[in-house]
């Protein structure tokens, strides 16, 4: 019997913390695909956010940093500047990257450091029990939105924070995806692998935002949080490459 | 010769999210009556195996609990 779909030698077979039907777990194995097949393994750095995939390194089997609460990409910054030859991405939540971090994500886009980014979409705080996050939707109820989502003098309007980074010279990819059904599970491995093969040919700074259920927090099965996904958060957060 | 699929998970891994019973095309997977040795509900293949090797099982499972071979 021949194998014809295995698992990443990049992802170590222990099973992860995340709950059912999570978008983590998935796109944790897509990152392990890719760096499996751009042969990346000795040459690679992570680093993990605060959110729920602060355990990213139990589940990867190359070397990850940590970093505080948003500052992925400083840490990151530090460690390819002193290990330029090394390949350095972060995994990061929406809370992570487009709040708290808002400061150094946009920074070190602007400054074109030749990292990639990997953004994890889920329209809350997951791991803090569902705030509300600068991407969730309007009229979305969270726990400091119990009433939805508002607009003008309240909330604002959901941040479109991939769009913003690839309005900046130092940015050589930005691309959007979601983990909602298995046909983009393949386009999101896409995107990764090209965001991936920018920074091995030194064009600055890459991202990947990927928009990705979280059932527990939304209340929804993980069927239909993937088709909320598609629905509703695809409508605001529009899929496809945003810059090339 | 018409080619033979075989989809293998592991039963402790899964989380029954349910997610490759809802998108496997050709019903292949089901939910037994048991539990895993985590006391969570847990998918698998039934009898009748018509799997047609689409891989969107693989795809979806976000606990790489699902490998798919080839018969030869
Ligand atoms: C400096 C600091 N402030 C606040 C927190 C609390 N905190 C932990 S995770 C989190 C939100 C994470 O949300 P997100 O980045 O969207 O990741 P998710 O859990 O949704 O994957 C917050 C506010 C913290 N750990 N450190
Ligand atoms: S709270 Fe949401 S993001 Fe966090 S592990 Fe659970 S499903 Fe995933």
């Amino acid at each position: 019997m021949k194998i014809i779909y295995d698992l990443p030698k990049s992802l170590k077979k222990v099973p992860a913390h995340y709950c059912p039907g999570c978008g983590h777990g998935i796109v944790h194995r897509l990152v392990a695909q890719v760096v499996d097949e751009l042969n990346l393994g000795k040459k690679i750095i992570g680093v993990a956010p605060v959110g729920c995939a602060v355990l990213a390194y139990d589940y990867w089997n190359f070397d990850v940093s940590e970093a505080a609460h948003g500052r992925a990409l400083a840490v990151a910054t530090g460690i390819k500047r002193c290990l330029p030859d090394n390949f350095v991405f972060t995994y990061q939540g929406d809370g992570d990257l487009a709040s708290i971090g808002l400061a150094e994500t946009i920074h070190t886009a602007n400054r074109g450091e030749n990292i990639t980014c990997v953004f994890i979409n889920n329209a809350c705080y997951g791991m803090t029990g569902g705030q509300m996050a600068p991407t969730t939707l309007l009229g979305q109820k969270t726990a400091t939105t119990p009433k939805g989502r508002e607009s003008e003098k309240k909330e604002g309007w959901p941040l479109q924070i991939s769009d913003i980074i690839a309005g900046l010279k130092g940015v050589s990819f930005v691309a959007r995806s979601s983990v909602s059904n298995p046909a983009r599970v393949k386009q999101t491995y896409g995107y990764i692998k090209q965001a991936f093969g920018k920074q091995i040919d030194k064009k600055g700074f890459s991202l990947v935002e990927v928009l990705s259920p979280c059932p527990t927090i939304w209340q929804k099965t993980p069927y239909k949080a993937g088709r909320w996904v598609e629905e509703k958060m695809s409508k605001v957060f529009p899929l496809g490459i945003i810059k090339k | 010769m018409k080619k033979k699929f075989q989809v293998k998970i592991e039963k402790n891994k899964c989380k029954g999210c349910g997610l490759c019973i809802a998108y496997c095309p050709v019903k292949h997977l089901v939910f037994p009556k048991d539990l895993n040795k985590k006391g969570r509900k847990y998918a698998q293949v039934n009898k009748e195996n018509k799997c047609i090797g689409c891989g969107a099982c693989f795809l979806i499972c976000p606990d790489a609990a699902v490998k798919i071979y080839e018969e030869k």
